[in-house]
């Protein structure tokens, strides 16, 4: 049997317990131990990519030892198209987390390191695992670490911001455990239990039950996304969190909200997805354009960034369900092209910091002047996430909007609306950062990147624009994978809503805006209903009203 | 592709990529300043001989014929597909044309002009780094390529405005710009999207690409709301790239930059993008009259207002800016009479005298020691003579002076107006041209006639700029007396051979009405306007000065009107700005930490709130425990009993 995943996901808990042994006085020990692993750990993820199958959306690699046999227990990891790329996100930015915590992190450095390792190891299983009692055991593994990372290395509120977020997330995640034993007993009553996801997709559950056990997975995720309302946890944990700390959320954690809808709520749920969708994509919209907003007024630059990532991922979360292949790959190329330019963002954000001990916009000003590279640097995150075509987070975004736009013109019109606020906010924030005068003495004099730094920007740098020019290999090796979810969800809800929405009747359509059963089950694309919907209602001649009246027909395999 | 039209090429894609890799050589050796001086404009120069000799092996060929060269596919996500596929035909190989050779000879300016400027690596790294841009933008074979394009050559307007950063004041004007561009891109964005859905369905839902060839063969098969809602939603984008109402704002900021930025980008290349985007799609706009209707009105309501704010500004980058938005509406409004050819001849004889007036303009700043305000210029005509002469040239070219470039294009555009059938908007258009005769000639007698007005340091230093300056200055006035020659009136010598040239590739306009007046007379109307206007500013500002301070003091409230610029700015400030930061505020305030945290915070205080007072009960003693026990039994028994 094949043990790579395990290799990935044990080595740097082997680092971690390693660095334990290192004595207390001998800190670069501990650095220099935790960047060996989490580089070993990159290099044996890469090598997952290379041997990743581009023809079958099976999960590959795939591990099943029996666990807890007697309740079906099996620690079971395996990896897809959907999870690859957020695997190797976490590994790629985990060595760089470290390395720039090599000059951040001064106290209490190897536990430090230690909890780093143990969180890369909880995001890595989370990521892996398909028996749904594993994932929690992760999912649950992760808070331990970063509560800690919060909590001792943080700022001066690290304690509240700590405990907020543990709570926020453990309240939510409770339900969603509830929701998976529950889950379990109903495929007990007729074969043996087992918590493997593979064998739950199939189970078949009544609606309202769908319902509620969508409800409680989805506020699991949601909370982590953070999908608006639920996000205030996020700009306190990230302004008290260390650079490193904030790298990791925004960077990886939050993606497993999102992870977790594609994994588990919609797949598990997809008759329920049909009857939220309208409002997930209300919520997604609405977090779009409200953190855009929220984030223009933020006087402290990591608050700015964290108010950001709710408009971000707001449009990861439209993307998911807009349930066609084009949308849910934008949504999870996204996902890493967040990690990305957040991740770039929060580092450079510490770099300042860490020369300044500011980070108030207010206290900066012509930058540009004194650290041109900084800038330079800079200037190329910020238009990574504003999304300019080229750069890494156009292509996301335009998918995003491109497979939503199938869906429901409208939303698409709406979240449009963000990407003018998105560089509204950015492209203020930057220019009071980076251009004007000089007005602080401070900033006169400030030392432009270190070599070390430049270690750290430059393979995020890289990816930014390797991943703007040439997404080709990464979307070819999502394709199988998201192919599989949505025929699977649509296959699920054809079943599930079969003639009532099918039928022709206009008024079918006008009650479901959102759900277009009439024809998105149907068609492996789905949803390419809306925008003839919106081409045919504008339109009176006859022949143009052939895409919309025949799309409830059509079945295309 | 079995187009026989179709001829494979494997060089297009080093147009682009040559000006790239002077981008790169110039932030990788920036400190190397004599060797980006010569890399930066010998890269440019080389990707125009590359463009020539396509656009030679394409005229070569069969009439009709394009050059396509498939680099990589881009992205490909599902059905939709998109190829980074470069294509010259007709219409990109003039746009190319432009581009390179326009760019060349800024780029050989800019060497003379920032010559003292520190950061002039910095400089050039970014203006080759839009023409790489502008190229990918104008040989785009997909609309998604050409967006690239589109923003790139945003990014690059936004850093060349805000090039001398340490002024707030640069640096506003370069995010206006680039701001005010998102929400035209907005537009287009939906417009590009419904474009891909609605080809999609017709092609069976098979596959979603945005080709040019895909989208011209369903245009077609567009339903009339369709086809005018993309068109409408495309145009928004074309309205904020190239500087129509109401998105024209940042147009006239954008003069922060450096003087050759705004000959190359703001007037000659990259705010015709939104000309060439149109023409470059004109089967989509052919599907709907009515959005062709929209077009036209919007481009002579540009022109003609653009004109009148021009008519009064003192600074002489401004009275251009504004210059080049009414040209630019002039060129909306041969689009939307559905004269594409013409639109496209238009750009390219405003490239050149647009481009001369602009570089003349910045060798008049040059030699007045950053001086652009014309109340303190005059008499430069003697000290500056290069530059004069070709100022002069320029300006009868913009005004129209028969034979010159600006003369065929515009009496084209008027012709078409006229003969599509709008006879209403030729009178406004004519009337925008009149205008135009008049504030150009006006600059013109400021600037370089009467006494030098300035200060006695500065006028000490006013000198004639080198020959890296005046060089360009002199082939773009001999490009902007002959270059309108390619097109001239149907029946004169060789005729519209421009026209002829681009018809296969954007079609020949249907003249179904021809009026009462033939093209002849309706040119001797219009340049004899243009004459008036010319004659009545030699009047105001020659011959009797002290006219327009009485004229302004009559008519105070008009003067005050266009004198702030309608007060456009301070609208959209009051309107959209103001409010939109007020209102993000209070989301913070009084939503996010008032409200939604104040929900959790509630939550969590009730929580403890709770434990306390539970925690009333939980004596240890267990006589209460057992008294609790005794009640709680006796109301279980009771329930059960009254039940």
């Amino acid at each position: 049997m094949n043990v790579l995943l395990s290799m990935v996901v044990w080595t740097p808990m082997l680092g971690a317990l390693l660095i334990l042994l290192v004595p207390r006085d001998n800190p670069d020990g501990a650095r220099r131990a935790a960047l060996a692993f989490s580089c070993l750990t990159f290099l044996l993820s890469l090598t997952l990519w290379l041997g990743f199958r581009l023809d079958t959306a099976e999960f590959q690699y795939v591990e099943a030892y029996a666990w807890i046999p007697d309740f079906g227990i099996q620690y079971l990891l395996g990896l897809d198209g959907v999870s690859l790329f957020l695997v190797l996100l976490t590994t790629f930015l985990t060595p760089l987390v470290v390395l720039f915590s090599f000059g951040d992190i001064t106290e209490r450095v190897k536990e430090y390191f230690f909890f780093v390792l143990m969180l890369e190891t909880g995001m890595l299983g989370a990521f892996m695992a398909l028996d749904l009692f594993l994932f929690y055991v992760f999912w649950e593994l992760m808070l331990v670490p970063m509560y800690f990372i919060i909590g001792v290395w943080g700022g001066a509120r690290r304690i509240y911001a700590s405990l907020k977020f543990v709570l926020y997330t453990l309240t939510a995640s409770l339900l969603m455990l509830v929701a998976i034993l529950y889950l379990v007993g109903i495929q007990a009553e007729s074969a043996a239990m087992t918590f493997d996801v593979r064998k739950l997709y199939d189970i078949g559950l009544t609606s309202t039950e769908q319902m509620w056990l969508f409800a409680a997975f989805a506020l699991a995720f949601a909370v982590k996304v953070p999908m608006f309302p639920l996000h205030t946890w996020l700009p306190d944990a990230h302004v008290e969190a260390p650079t490193g700390g904030s790298v990791i959320l925004a960077g990886v954690l939050l993606k497993l909200g999102t992870y977790g809808f594609l994994r588990f709520a919609m797949p598990l749920f997809p008759v329920a997805v049909a009857a939220a969708t309208p409002l997930f994509m209300g919520l997604a919209i609405v977090g779009i354009l409200y953190g855009a907003a929220v984030a223009m007024v933020q006087p402290d630059l990591k608050k700015l960034v964290a108010y950001s990532s709710v408009s971000h991922l707001g449009f990861v979360v439209l993307g998911m369900f807009a349930l066609n292949v084009t949308g849910i790959e934008g949504a999870i190329y996204q996902m890493v092209n967040h990690g990305l330019s957040t991740g770039a963002l929060f580092l450079l954000v510490g770099m300042i910091y860490g020369r300044r001990h500011t980070r108030l916009i207010a206290d900066f000003g012509g930058l540009w002047k004194t650290i041109p590279r900084f800038s330079a640097v800079f200037l190329v995150v910020t238009f990574s996430s504003i999304g300019l075509p080229g750069l890494n987070g156009f292509v996301g975004e335009f998918l995003i909007l491109l497979g939503t736009f199938g869906r429901s013109p409208w939303a698409a019109a709406f979240a449009c609306g963000g990407i003018v606020l998105g560089a509204v906010y950015m492209l203020w924030m930057y220019q009071r950062v980076v251009f004007g005068p000089v007005t602080h003495e401070e900033n006169a004099a400030l030392t432009d990147l270190t070599r070390r730094e430049i270690m750290v920007l430059a393979p995020v740098v890289t990816m930014i624009v390797v991943m703007g020019v040439y997404p080709t290999p990464f979307l070819r090796a999502m394709e199988p994978s998201v192919e599989a979810l949505v025929a699977r969800i649509e296959a699920a809800q054809a079943r599930a809503l079969p003639k009532d929405t099918a039928s022709q009747q206009p008024l079918a359509r006008s009650a479901r805006p959102f759900v277009q059963g009439g024809c998105a089950p149907a068609e492996p694309e789905g949803g390419s209903s809306s925008a003839g919907a919106l081409a045919g209602s504008l339109d009176d001649t006859p022949s143009s009203h052939q895409p919309p009246a025949d799309c409830a027909t059509e079945v295309r395999s | 592709m079995h187009d026989a039209h179709v001829i494979a090429s494997s060089t297009l894609w080093l147009i682009p990529a040559l000006p790239l890799l002077g981008f790169l050589l110039a932030i990788t050796f920036g400190q190397a300043r004599a060797l980006v001086r010569v890399v930066a404009p010998s890269v440019v120069g080389l990707a125009f001989g590359v463009a020539l000799m396509a656009v030679l092996r394409l005229v070569g060929a069969e009439s009709g014929s394009r050059l396509v060269n498939h680099v990589y596919t881009w992205i490909a996500a599902g059905p939709f597909q998109a190829d980074v596929t470069f294509r010259l035909d007709a219409l990109s190989a003039v746009m190319v044309l432009i581009v390179t050779g326009i760019g060349f000879l800024i780029h050989v300016y800019s060497v003379g002009y920032m010559a003292h400027d520190a950061d002039l690596p910095r400089f050039f790294a970014y203006l080759n780094l839009f023409m790489c841009a502008m190229l990918i933008l104008v040989l785009a074979d997909n609309l998604l390529l050409l967006f690239v394009g589109w923003e790139g050559v945003g990014l690059c307007s936004y850093l060349l405005i805000g090039f001398w950063y340490e002024s707030d004041a640069n640096a506003a004007a370069g995010k206006k710009a680039f701001i005010v561009n998102r929400v035209g891109d907005l537009g287009m964005l939906l417009g590009i999207m419904l474009l891909a859905w609605s080809g999609f369905e017709a092609g069976g839902g098979e596959v979603m690409s945005l080709d040019f060839a895909h989208i011209d063969a369903h245009a077609a098969t567009l339903g009339a709301a369709t086809a005018t809602t993309i068109a409408l939603l495309l145009l928004v984008g074309a309205a904020g790239k190239s500087a129509q109402l109401p998105l024209f704002v940042w147009l006239p900021d954008a003069m922060a930059g450096p003087t050759p930025v705004s000959a190359l980008i703001h007037a000659a290349t990259m705010v015709t993008a939104g000309i060439y985007m149109i023409a470059r799609l004109h089967l989509v706009f052919e599907a709907s009259p009515f959005a062709l209707d929209v077009v036209a009105v919007l481009g002579v309501v540009t022109a003609l207002f653009a004109a009148t704010i021009a008519l009064v500004q003192t600074d002489i980058k401004k009275v251009l800016a504004y210059s080049t938005v009414s040209q630019l509406g002039f060129m909306v409004l041969a689009l939307g009479v559905g004269a594409f050819a013409t639109a496209i001849f238009h750009v390219m004889t405003h490239a050149f005298f647009k481009a001369l007036l602009f570089m003349a303009a910045g060798s008049v700043i040059h030699g007045m020691s950053d001086e652009q305000d014309v109340r303190q210029m005059g008499g430069l005509r003697t000290r500056m003579p290069v530059t004069y002469m070709t100022f002069l040239i320029g300006t009868l070219a913009i005004a129209g002076a028969p034979g010159l470039a600006g003369f065929f294009s515009k009496d084209e555009i008027l012709w078409h107006t006229w003969a599509g059938g709008h006879p209403v908007l030729w009178l406004l258009a004519v009337l925008a041209a009149t205008l135009t005769a008049f504030y150009m000639f006006r600059l013109l007698f400021l600037t370089f006639f009467g006494e030098l007005r300035a200060t006695p340091e500065i006028a000490e230093h006013v000198h004639e700029s080198p020959k890296l300056m005046t060089i360009p200055l002199v082939v773009l006035a001999a490009l902007s007396v002959f270059g309108g020659w390619v097109g001239l009136p149907e029946g004169w010598l060789w005729g519209p051979a421009f026209g002829r040239f681009l018809e296969p590739v954007v079609g020949h306009p249907h003249l179904d009405h021809h009026g009462m007046l033939g093209e002849g007379a309706l040119m001797l109307i219009a340049t004899g306007m243009a004459a008036a206007g010319a004659g009545l500013a030699w009047v105001f500002y020659v011959q009797r000065p002290e006219l327009p301070a009485q004229i302004s003091e009559r008519f105070r409230a008009l003067h005050a009107l266009l004198v702030g610029k309608y007060w456009i700015d301070e609208l959209y400030d009051a309107l959209i700005v103001r409010p939109y930061v007020r209102f993000s505020g209070m989301l913070w305030r009084v939503i996010d930490q008032g409200i939604i945290d104040g929900a959790v915070q509630g939550t969590a205080a009730f929580v403890v709130v709770n434990g306390q007072l539970w925690r009333v009960v939980q004596t240890g003693n267990v006589q209460h425990y057992a008294l609790i026990f005794l009640g709680g039994a006796a109301t279980v028994l009771l329930y059960y009993l009254v039940r």
